[in-house]
């Protein structure tokens, strides 16, 4: 083939491509594309708006206490500002932003066309700016929540706190964290089983396995969490007394379901980070990461131990001491992977010929500030030490060291190591700079008085302060400095804008980077890859000069635009083999209209309209099944030619799907979220005042009798239409068998509530309601699913080969048997022994 | 002068940590410095070998990533924390034990009872005995304080004399101070409690053994 001939295969391939994958015109088109370049810069513009609002929060409560006695704010507006402060920059600001950074950058580094489930990731945007928007709004009404970001009741239960701001946060809050479940679940799917011929786990990019890390921390973390806010929001709503200590609640039960939580959250914020980090660093070193596999390993073990460690933020909660000693040691244990990562990096610097371009200046800022932060973590973690810094500026500034230096640097970093990617251009304008220099000087002097105010005793979360106890310089100090920090964002946010849109073009990987997202044309189009890239090492850049070019004319696999549907590739999870290819959905308007509902259904009840909240719920419910019928296939394909002879299979006729790994991962967040209500019952039962109750639940023959037979009918009835489907038989048997387990299992919760009638008088009762309510729901959910199935089976959706659908089914019926079993045991047990 | 110069300074430090005025206090400031110095050693180590990357001759480091991992990872990464680490968890913990409300000869025992924003104390030895705002003490005698709540979540803390508590509806939690002269020091709630939440302060008196049995006979004075 001629040079010419050759440019004339990329360009067709490329029309092909950009027609298969464009998105719908127009302001149309935001609505319903799902492709990860528009998604996740949506995400990426709507993450930086709400850390500029964040950021101006801080300049307020700075503002606020730069002098004495300050009239500025009445403690009324000053607590709805600094728990607006920390509650945006958490859940707004810092995690979706990391989420945006993966949706861009993760298809490209695995050599794969988009995310997972391109519509979830949609979905959770869109969730997510209704979530966090009625946030804001609540805030612009003075509605806001001023409780603190974390919320402990009783201060936040409705005795102490009557307006609707706690529940602005419970509720927009927890609706942003389904959306961050949905994204971790499209991550983990993605990074599995998306990738590049011959990118086994060990070749990974680097950034893959931290994302994949942190997603699975999502996934276990958040459920806690969304449990304590149920809780709380019901305790708020109907007075069921989780927290209320003279009905058998504890507000300690809070402050556990929260940090356990909360610590593992500071990780997933940093982890993601760390990844940029290992990931830019080498490049800018001209060299490889140093001790690959020992960064993996350490990430690893930070996530494991980060679930180990929330008590350290409850050292003053009066627990024995014997107690604390535990936690202290896995608290410092921490910091162990913590230096293995950062003398990698060092090592990796000392290894390679560092060059000082703007990026690897933002990882200089990040060392010189999260090392400090680490430091004063560690001091910390020692008890004695905690109980006198414990809720004072000095446990502000540790964390805004951590939070700023440990994940902000870094990201702004990534902008711009990754803006050549994401625009097409390189920087002409320099202001980066001088922002840097504006940013990392202030940033140190106003958190390091922060620190010595709290040392010398000053309190977080007052509104001022009297002259006279050596604060006032201090203070005055890190207020002028902040302002100086603020500057400096704001022009880092100027700079990058600027340069996005009228920078000069750029070349394909100015850095020299080796890994495949750079192998992708600048700025990198709808579909990402033109064929799926062949790896036959880590670095595949380096390995082969003119891989991109090769993508580029399709000589990869999938390199043929004539089958006019969104393809890629599936592989093999430990070795990358080509394994399946996999057709992904297009434009579609329902994910949006789903998050409308979604969100209707969680925010309708800060108005008390719960009859609103359940029509949207029923809406959600019609608006995914809706979604799940469009996708699927009534007739078998067969093997498809996915180029270099390779003859595969179609996702959609294997026995597990993409969605049947996406169900047992949303499976793994619903059972810490079971986890974590059999654990509050438990402490309640052991730690509450005020316990045991009155009386117990007393077990009944039926009861009993519905919960095994359901149980059994669940686990079998499934199995049975599945296997009568491989066979070529008939489903009708199995389905109605697992219907009637459904039903069955769901009798059977529901004898609990009939039995004790008021959930309102004692946790215990509360707590049965509970897990009678876990039951229920799944049962429900299982049900729905298996009527969906029967429709899908009549209209010929169902064969020995699609089978998927049917095994997703048998998974939640699975679940649910298991589940409902432990929960009604849990229940009755006590009553039984009693 | 010389007096409204002492009273300035005493000022100053009338909430600050770094100024102890009893035994636990003292322990814990002392934990403090000895975490800066070493703080400050391992970070000036850690961008020493930063800037070294940038400036040291090529000949240094050489060989391959095994061989780096060996120094790197084996030592910097996993030797050094680990060490490190251990020594400081086993020192906090001798520490914190040290500080624990154990019994002793000459025990004395308060309560302290938060409500938003006030603070009652009652005392052991004087029984029924209520003081609002003002806890009294005897001084150089150790002091269990019994801290519970009975709204919202508090803290119990003289910074001066030692760490804070929670007071949580529905437990008491016991704090061991001391102080270690007579005086008067400033005690403020450590856990915010909604709007009256700066205003949530109290005094500790700290009486010479005359005057806490005048106190005991005859009430505050």
């Amino acid at each position: 083939m001629t040079g010419a001939t050759q440019r004339g295969t990329a360009l067709r391939l490329h029309r092909g491509l950009s027609r298969i994958w464009a998105s719908d015109p127009r302001l149309r088109g935001w609505l319903t594309t799902s492709n990860n370049n528009d998604v996740g810069i949506l995400f990426l513009i709507v993450a930086t708006t709400f850390f500029v609002i964040g950021g101006i929060l801080a300049m307020l409560i700075r503002a606020q206490l730069a002098t004495p006695q300050s009239a500025f704010m009445e403690p009324q507006v000053y607590n709805q500002i600094f728990t607006m402060h920390g509650t945006v920059m958490m859940f707004l600001f810092a995690i979706p932003f990391f989420e945006a950074m993966s949706m861009l950058m993760l298809p490209g580094m695995l050599g794969t066309r988009d995310l997972a489930f391109p519509r979830l990731g949609a979905y959770g945007l869109w969730v997510y700016i209704f979530g966090g928007s009625a946030v804001i709004i609540a805030m612009l009404m003075g509605l806001a929540p001023d409780g603190g970001w974390f919320m402990y009741p009783p201060l936040s239960s409705a005795a102490f706190s009557p307006g609707i701001g706690a529940d602005v946060w419970l509720l927009g809050i927890t609706s942003i964290e389904v959306s961050a479940i949905a994204t971790a679940i499209e991550v983990i799917v993605t990074v599995l089983r998306y990738r590049a011929a011959g990118m086994s786990l060990s070749r990974m990019p680097i950034f893959a396995w931290y994302i994949l890390i942190v997603s699975v921390m999502i996934l276990t973390a958040f459920p806690p969490m969304i449990l304590g806010s149920l809780m709380l929001e019901v305790e708020r709503a109907f007075d069921w007394p989780f927290f209320q200590v003279e009905n058998g609640g504890d507000p300690l039960l809070w402050q556990h379901l929260f940090w356990l939580f909360g610590h593992p959250e500071v990780y997933i914020i940093f982890l993601p980070a760390a990844g940029m980090i290992a990931t830019i660093l080498p490049v800018m070193a001209r060299t490889t990461l140093l001790g690959y596999g020992w960064v993996v390993a350490a990430a690893v073990s930070l996530a494991v131990l980060s679930f180990g460690l929330w008590v350290h933020h409850m050292f003053t909660t009066g627990i024995p001491h014997m107690g604390l000693a535990f936690f202290s040691a896995a608290s410092t244990l921490v910091a162990v992977p913590t230096a293995v990562m950062i003398f990698s990096w060092i090592g990796t610097l000392w290894k390679g010929r560092p060059r000082m371009d703007l990026p690897m200046l933002w990882i200089m800022g990040f060392f010189a500030t999260f090392v400090i932060g680490g430091l004063t973590g560690v001091m910390l973690a020692v008890v004695p030490f905690n109980w006198q810094v414990h809720d004072t500026h000095f446990v502000v500034a540790h964390l805004h060291y951590v939070l700023i230096g440990g994940y902000v640097f870094p990201m702004v970093a990534a902008i711009y190591y990754f803006m050549p990617l994401l625009t097409g251009r390189t920087r002409f304008f320099k202001l980066g700079e001088v922002a840097f220099w504006l940013v990392v000087p202030a940033f140190h002097v106003t958190f390091l008085a922060v620190h010595v105010a709290g040392l010398l005793g000053q309190r977080r979360r007052t509104s001022t302060y009297d002259p006279g106890q050596g604060w006032e310089v201090l203070n005055l100090v890190a207020s002028v400095a902040s302002f100086v920090m603020a500057i400096g964002f704001a022009l880092i946010i100027l700079d990058v804008a600027v340069n996005a849109f009228v920078a000069v073009r750029g070349r394909r990987n100015p850095w020299g980077a080796a890994t495949l997202e750079w192998a992708a044309a600048n700025p990198s189009p709808a579909y990402g890859f033109a064929s799926i890239p062949i790896v036959s090492g880590r670095y595949p850049l380096h390995d082969d000069p003119d891989l991109a070019v090769r993508i580029a004319r399709g000589e990869g696999y999938l390199g043929d635009a004539s089958r006019n549907r969104r393809e890629t590739l599936i592989v093999t999870t430990a070795q990358g083999e080509p394994s399946l290819v996999v057709v992904l959905p297009g434009n579609s308007v329902v994910p949006f209209l789903l998050a409308v509902v979604t969100s209707t259904s969680f925010l309708a009840p800060l108005f008390g309209a719960y009859l609103l909240s359940g029509l949207a719920l029923i809406g959600v419910v019609i608006l995914a099944l809706i979604w799940a019928w469009g996708l699927g296939s009534r007739t078998d394909e067969g093997l498809v030619d996915a180029g270099h002879g390779a003859m595969l299979p179609l996702a959609s006729e294997t026995p597990d799907p993409p969605g049947w790994w996406g169900s047992l991962f949303l499976l793994l967040a619903d059972s810490v979220h079971f986890g974590s209500l059999l654990f509050g019952y438990a402490f309640l039962w052991t730690v509450a005042p005020n316990w045991p109750p009155q009386s117990y639940l007393q077990p009944d023959f039926w009861g009993v009798s519905l919960a095994v037979g359901g149980a059994a009918a669940l686990v079998a009835g499934p199995r049975l239409a599945v296997g009568a489907i491989r066979r070529g038989r008939a489903a009708w048997p199995g389905i109605p068998l697992g219907l009637v387990g459904a039903c069955a299992i769901a009798a059977a919760a529901a004898t609990i509530p009939l039995a004790r009638a008021e959930p309102a008088g004692h946790a215990y009762d509360a707590t049965l309601w509970l897990l009678a309510g876990h039951v229920g729901l799944h049962a429900g959910l299982t049900a729905i699913m298996l009527i969906y199935f029967a429709a899908r089976v009549a209209r010929g959706y169902a064969s020995p080969a699609r089978i998927g659908e049917a095994r997703i089914a048998g998974l939640w019926a699975d679940f649910t048997a298991a589940t409902g079993l432990v929960a009604l045991g849990a229940a009755w047990l006590p009553g039984a022994f009693a | 002068m010389a007096a409204t110069l002492q009273v300035t300074s005493g000022c100053e430090e009338r909430l600050s940590i770094l100024h102890p005025a009893g035994p636990a206090a003292q322990t814990i400031a002392q934990v403090w410095w000895i975490m800066l110095v070493g703080a400050v050693v391992i970070f000036v180590f850690v961008m020493a070998l930063l800037v070294a990357a940038w400036t040291r001759p090529a000949t240094l480091n050489p060989g391959d990533d095994g061989r780096r991992a060996r120094v790197w990872m084996w030592g910097l990464g996993l030797g050094f924390p680990m060490v490190t680490l251990a020594a400081l968890t086993g020192y906090g913990l001798f520490m914190g034990e040290r500080l624990l409300p154990r019994d002793g000869p000459d025990l004395v025992t308060v309560s302290a009872e938060a409500r938003q924003w006030a603070w009652a104390f009652r005392y052991a030895d004087a029984p029924g005995r209520v003081t609002e705002g003002e806890l009294h003490i005897p001084a150089d005698r150790p002091v269990n304080v019994r801290i519970t709540s009975v709204d919202v979540i508090h803290s119990f803390w003289v910074p001066r004399l030692a760490g804070k508590l929670d007071a949580v509806p529905g437990h008491v939690n016991v704090l061991r101070i001391e102080a270690a002269r007579a005086g008067t020091y400033d005690g403020q709630s450590a856990e915010f409690s909604g709007a009256g939440y700066r205003g949530h302060v109290f005094t500790l008196i700290a009486h010479d053994a005359a005057g806490w049995a005048a106190f005991l006979r005859d009430g505050a004075p």
